[in-house]
């Protein structure tokens, strides 16, 4: 005889959370979000408590304040009576310009060092060696501080410049002064301007755009859409007829006559610099300081995007060499057309970190004296309000900002080109 | 590294509090030693020697309060602290006080919650020039690349100066001393700007030193004393009485040479008996022993002798007295009545 009994309806003993696996996990995981929970509380209330014995009150109405420093450096318009929020947006400015110049040099250098340093000229291989050795294994902040001490130290002073017989001359048909406090370049000037637009009024982002530059760049931007026309066309006819018809002269009166027109029309012409009074006047000034940091921090991180560069080509297989061989490639279209399009795909990933690496490191501005974010908001502001919490806090808050932008922008680029498998 | 930041800062400001609210003057007895902020290095008022022992002109000082606290002199704990870490090292508690020409201002005192327990030097911002520019007055220095050492108020003075004169400029912005004297002399700046006395400090250590000159302007008053937090006022107390008995030791002409013999016995000054501890009480009030102020004189010295061993005009320095002078000899020096 059968007796059907259901299993023992089990009861829910507090013994259970610890010896029970189905509940251990998650008693584990409670007790430590309690933990942390208490460790945050604590810390975040001792600072509160600790602050207010102190008689220090948290608050960002300092930003409103003038800030009463000068930034050498100003990509927008600035003076010492604006408020020290206008100062960290300068400063921002300032780390964004020094990043993105530095992840455009890094990623050219890193690709070419990467690729001759699996050339199979031995000397080449071991020179490009040799720079990714020395530039990985020695601190970033030597090499921005070493470029610095090479710049000041080797160059000419403006004072170089003065006198009938000067020891030092401009170079480049007399365009380019190059001094121990930065190069001078000519600028772009319109005689017949269209004038700015303001932009955000008078908040403290407030700034202005060159209706000229905005043309240029419509105009430039146009050219590029109708030589791809053409070039659509040049492949259809060719698809259809088997013959290319020669476009090349096209292409580039596309490309190049309405810029010159547009050009023409502004009154283009270059403003060259000139020794006036202690110092070069006119012309585009780079200063030292951004010179040695650019430098140093993309030269420093195109050893480690050589790196990447190097496995991700190591990563695509000889197979694949070989096969291109066989269909008649030479080597270095084999490069072009099928390695290096395979390798990018691997190469991105770890790309990323690098260009968050850059942009991270270039808070070590301070140390050549540029003014970036953590020399303005984090350095001067917070040294002459003495908000180093809320100073520290914003600071951090827009690193992470610039941080998650670079890596969201690259992880949709990667989403569109990574490998796909079938 | 942003995080460890933010969370130093989180812990700074935790520790700055019991730091504040502790009696600093029995932490410093505990520990047997005294943690004094100074300068990374200005020649004169606190550099390194040879032998690696610091020295100068507010070295001094934290070797009179050592000396007052400890009994002695050597029992200092150096911390080298830049423009910009100073304040942040003296409000965490990471220094019990601190000594590094740093100006007194309303905002520092008030809203940065320091206290300045006196002048030690009464100074001002001015401007060093190679002669061969043929500079002979500030107001020609329009234009100029000026070198300036971050997180001063120099930094601000100089915003103003040349916003009300109508000039213009370019700063570059320095973290240390040795930095602006590399770049100056490399010719990167035309101008090195600092406080008057720094830049004397400073042209001293050139190869040099009679290829540039200080110009007359003085742009701004920058009187330097020592500082301590706010929020412990006996421990104010010991570094500003340390300080004044140091400048009452000099006007009542007592010196490292006479003081051993002057403190054997009350002698007629009354003040001089009340200041070495042959009479009343001062020191016990203080929290210290009876003859606190004798140590200090017998080790470091009086303000005078002081003076002329780091930055008087027998030094490399060579800096004369100027304001610095006892007030019955012309200066500003005035120490409060010993009573």
């Amino acid at each position: 005889m059968a007796t059907v009994t259901d299993p023992p309806k089990a009861g829910f003993r507090l013994s259970m959370l610890i010896y029970d696996t189905r509940y251990r996990s998650m008693t584990i995981q409670v007790v430590a979000l309690i933990g942390f929970l208490l460790l945050a509380g604590f810390l975040i209330n001792n600072t509160i408590q600790n602050l207010a014995t102190s008689g220090k009150s948290i608050g960002f109405g300092f930003l409103g304040e003038p800030a009463g420093y000068d930034i050498n450096q100003v990509l927008i318009e600035y003076n010492n009576q604006n408020s020290h929020l206008r100062a960290a947006f300068i400063g921002l400015l300032n780390t964004l310009l020094v990043a993105v110049m530095g992840c455009i040099t890094a990623t050219i250098v890193g690709v070419i060092i990467g690729v001759l340093r699996l050339s199979p000229n031995w000397l080449i291989a071991k020179l490009t060696a040799i720079y990714v050795e020395m530039f990985r294994n020695v601190p970033v902040l030597l090499w921005i501080v070493f470029t610095m001490a090479i710049l000041i130290e080797t160059l000419p002073a403006p004072s170089a410049f003065r006198g009938d017989d000067p020891e030092a001359t401009l170079k480049l048909f007399e365009s380019v002064a190059v001094t121990n406090r930065g190069v001078y370049v000519p600028e772009p000037l319109f005689s017949r301007s269209l004038g700015d637009i303001h932009l955000f009024g008078n908040s403290a982002v407030n700034f202005d755009i060159s209706l000229d530059l905005m043309l240029l760049v419509a105009v430039i931007v146009g050219s590029i859409f109708g030589a791809r026309a053409l070039k659509r066309h040049a492949d259809a006819t060719q698809e259809k007829t088997g013959k290319r018809p020669t476009t090349w002269y096209l292409t580039l009166g596309i490309l190049v006559v309405p810029a010159l027109i547009v050009l023409i029309a502004l009154g283009f012409h270059l403003g060259y610099p000139e020794l006036r009074g202690f110092n070069f006047q006119g012309g585009t000034y780079l200063r030292n300081s951004l010179i040695a940091l650019w430098l140093a921090l993309s030269l420093y991180t195109a050893a480690f995007v050589a790196e990447i560069v190097r496995a991700g080509i190591l990563a695509i297989s000889t197979g694949q060499t070989e096969a291109a061989g066989a269909l008649g490639l030479r080597p270095k279209r084999i490069m072009n057309l099928v390695i290096l399009p395979q390798a990018l795909r691997v190469i991105i990933p770890p790309l990323i970190s690098q260009y968050l690496n850059l942009t991270k490191n270039s808070s070590l501005a301070i140390a050549v004296g540029y003014m970036d974010l953590t020399g303005t908001l984090m350095g001067i502001t917070m040294n002459q309000t003495g908000k180093e919490l809320e100073a520290v806090f914003l600071g951090m808050l827009i690193y992470l900002a610039i941080s998650l932008s670079i890596s969201a922008v690259m992880n949709w680029y990667n989403n569109r080109v990574r490998l796909v498998e079938r | 590294m942003k995080k460890s930041l933010f969370l130093g800062a989180v812990t700074v400001a935790g520790l700055a509090a019991t730091a504040g609210a502790a009696a600093t003057l029995d932490d410093v007895k505990a520990r047997g030693t005294l943690n004094c902020g100074v300068a990374t290095g200005v020649p004169g008022f606190a550099a390194p020697n040879a032998s690696g022992e610091w020295e100068g002109f507010d070295v001094a000082v934290c070797r009179a309060v050592a000396a007052a606290v400890l009994g002695d002199p050597t029992a200092v704990e150096f911390v080298p602290t830049t423009g910009k870490t100073r304040f942040t090292a003296l409000a965490s508690g990471e220094i019990d006080m601190l000594a590094r020409n740093t100006t007194w201002t309303f905002s520092r005192d008030v809203d940065l919650k320091f206290t300045f327990v006196g002048v030690n030097y009464y100074d001002g911002q001015g401007f060093m020039v190679p002669k061969e520019l043929g500079v002979s007055s500030a107001k020609e220095l329009d234009g100029a690349t000026v070198c300036i050492q971050t997180g001063t108020t120099t930094e601000l003075n100089l915003a103003d100066f040349f916003r009300v004169n109508n000039m213009s400029y370019e700063p570059v912005p320095i973290e240390t001393n040795a930095e602006a004297q590399q770049q100056y002399l490399a010719g990167a700046c035309d101008v090195y700007t600092t406080d008057a006395s720094g830049l004397a400090a400073t042209r001293s250590t050139f190869e040099n030193a009679t290829d540039h000159v200080i110009l007359p302007e003085i742009i701004s008053k920058e009187p330097l004393g020592p500082l301590v937090r706010h929020g412990d006022s006996e421990w104010g107390d010991v570094v500003r009485w340390s300080l004044n008995a140091m400048i009452a030791a000099e006007e009542y002409g007592v010196t490292s040479a006479n003081v051993g013999e002057m403190s054997m016995e009350a002698g007629d000054n009354p003040e001089v008996n009340r200041l070495l501890g042959t009479e009343g009480n001062l020191g016990e009030m203080l929290g210290l022993e009876g003859d606190w102020a004798k140590k200090i004189i017998e080790s470091v010295g009086n303000y005078g002798e002081v003076f002329a061993g780091t930055i008087g005009e027998s030094t490399p320095i060579g800096l004369s007295r100027g304001l610095n002078a006892q007030w019955t000899e012309g200066g500003l020096l005035y120490a409060p009545p010993f009573r």
